[in-house]
């Protein structure tokens, strides 16, 4: 993609950022993240349908920070979470450079998170027919069924917590099932843990989670947790409206309104 | 019985019951079998307190099942070999060693390879019998080569007289996948121990998320945690798995954090396996099945690190 590379040198030549957040190759077929530093590394950024990872995971970690400012590259996916981050205040636009990638692979600038807010009001987070048969299935099925369903499904986690490490969104730097004044969620990995790791994760990313995959991705044991986060979408569609990151509406569930529709917990 | 089993897109160790739910089309699986020995979540004891005092009903007491273990590679058989040193180093384990000795390693060469195995790095290979009771070599005529390796190995062979049929020398070479060497153990032992302060660390692990997955899916990592479980009078005493790999692993209750950085937490890893476990009982801490490199959701690959050393 040499448009990409032509940016990201430019950018790096004119000290307008340090560091160049991107895809290089990888392993067999697969690829990964680079941090270039460099304008001759430049030439190892490149942009394929392989690109999956959700790069924005690595804005908020210290050890990229420490490089200086990153230009990130970024199709729709890590868009989706530079705004959510925005959203939560994580980042602003002067921290970073946005090396953004349309569907049909051309570089696009954004200035400001509200372009990217306009940009991804025409492509919507939108739930595949296959995801929306599954979680009906599992939606009808009577609360013990249910139940049982998750426990045997959950049941190849040993938790790694590898979903938390990649999701773009986990960035607390003490999560809560690091606490153990109490002990809120159970570290073991067993059938009670699981359940509570894997509902708790979902809840907190409920009106967050902007539906990268990239917790079912990083997942080694290839568990559906995205079924989890789906559903979570799903539900806060239709109970507070569309679903996406917004800079002029509150977070979902992270703000009260005396109107606010309490079915869920009913 | 244990034994590589497909479930979905992955072929994982798991419990069988029908031979035919036994996979066979597998270069390694995704998980290990070390949970046979080193469950997840183990029980070390349960207690009841009352008024006077505590029951204490130590799982070391128990009796474990038998179990074989069915279809591990010689990287995973190989694995048992540091994995019990570990786990018998300061102090006899005594839950590990009745699981350990209750389990009949029934191993198979292995055939074919691809770029993310380096057994033949780590002084093991495709047809290592090391850690084995059996190794198993599919030989052209589609019977297998059988290599009695322990004398547990010999009590099933006798057991089964009529399925084993003593022969002169098969050739098992021509029958292993070859697996070309990346790197000299013994060399890279040598240099790490002047690299603490390289910059290779930082490099190597800036895509590292700091999950746990590596340290899960290996063979022979074993930092485990204990986590009281409690209700009222009663609980339990779990022994977890854990990973070097987490931020807060090495966090100090006084809130200092000796390795605060994902670098210092790849070097441990890299320096544990390679240079502190060769030198304290002479084995490495790694037998090249390549599990970390395939399951990374970021694709740090340790090759990367160690061919670069």
């Amino acid at each position: 993609m040499n448009e990409l590379i032509k940016s990201a040198a430019a950018l790096l030549e004119s000290n307008a950022v340090q560091v160049v957040i991107g895809y290089g190759k990888g392993s067999a077929s697969r690829t990964r993240a680079i941090f270039v530093t460099n304008v001759t590394d430049c030439e190892k950024l490149i942009f394929d349908s392989r690109c999956v990872q959700n790069l924005a995971v690595y804005l908020t970690k210290q050890e990229i920070k420490k490089l200086g400012k990153p230009a990130i590259v970024a199709p729709i996916p890590v868009l989706r979470s530079i705004l959510q981050l925005a959203v939560e205040n994580q980042i602003t636009e002067n921290d970073l450079v946005i090396l953004g990638i349309t569907p049909e692979s051309e570089l696009i600038n954004f200035e400001t998170f509200a372009s990217i807010e306009t940009f991804l009001a025409t492509h919507r987070i939108a739930i595949d027919e296959k995801y929306q048969e599954i979680i009906s299935k599992i939606k009808n099925m009577p609360v013990a069924e249910r139940f049982a369903y998750w426990v045997k499904e959950l049941e190849p986690c040993f938790k790694c917590y590898a979903c938390r490490a990649a999701c773009p969104l986990c960035y607390c730097t003490r999560c809560t099932v690091e606490d153990n004044q109490p002990q809120w969620i159970s570290v073991a990995a067993h059938p009670l843990g699981n359940l509570e790791w894997h509902i708790m994760r979902a809840m907190h990313l409920a009106g967050r989670c902007t539906d990268c995959e990239a917790c079912y991705n990083a997942c080694p044991m290839a568990i559906p947790i995205n079924l989890l986060t789906k559903s979570m979408l799903q539900d806060v569609a239709e109970n507070f409206g569309s679903y996406g990151p917004s800079l002029d509406k509150e977070n979902t569930l992270s703000s009260f309104k005396p109107d606010d529709k309490e079915s869920f917990i009913r | 019985m244990y034994a590589p089993k497909v479930k979905g897109k992955l072929t994982l160790f798991d419990e069988v019951n029908a031979f035919g739910e036994i996979a066979e089309d597998y270069i390694v699986t995704s998980n290990s079998a070390k949970e046979i020995v080193f469950p997840r979540a183990e029980k070390l004891f349960s207690y009841h307190k009352s008024k006077e005092k505590a029951e204490i009903t130590d799982a070391a007491n128990n009796t474990f099942p038998d179990v074989i273990l069915w279809g591990t590679r010689p990287c995973d058989a190989a694995a048992f070999i540091p994995l019990t040193d570990i786990f018998n180093s300061d102090l006899k384990d005594i839950i590990f060693n009745k699981r350990k000795d209750k389990v009949l390693v029934l191993s198979f060469s292995c055939s074919r390879s691809d770029d993310y195995c380096f057994c033949t790095s780590v002084n093991s290979g495709p047809g290592n019998i090391a850690g084995s009771d059996v190794l198993f070599t599919k030989l052209t005529t589609g019977d297998f080569l059988a290599e009695v390796i322990t004398e547990k190995g010999k009590s099933l062979v006798d057991e089964n007289k009529d399925l084993f049929e003593v022969k002169s020398e098969e050739s098992k070479e021509s029958n292993l996948a070859v697996v070309a060497s990346r790197f000299n153990q013994e060399e890279i032992q040598a240099k790490l121990k002047d690299l603490f302060e390289n910059p290779v660390w930082d490099d190597k692990s800036r895509a590292c998320l700091g999950c746990g997955s590596c340290s899960y899916v290996c063979p022979v990592c074993s930092c485990f945690d204990i986590q009281d479980e409690a209700h009222g009078n009663k609980g339990i005493r779990l022994r977890c798995w854990d990973s070097c790999g987490y931020g807060l692993f090495t966090l100090h209750t006084s809130g200092h954090n000796p390795r605060n950085t994902q670098g210092g937490r790849w070097r441990q890893r890299i320096l544990h396996k390679f240079l502190y476990m060769p030198n304290k009982s002479k084995v490495a801490g790694c037998v090249g099945c390549g599990r970390c490199s395939r399951s990374c959701p970021a694709d740090i690959n340790i090759l990367d690190t160690l061919t670069s050393l």
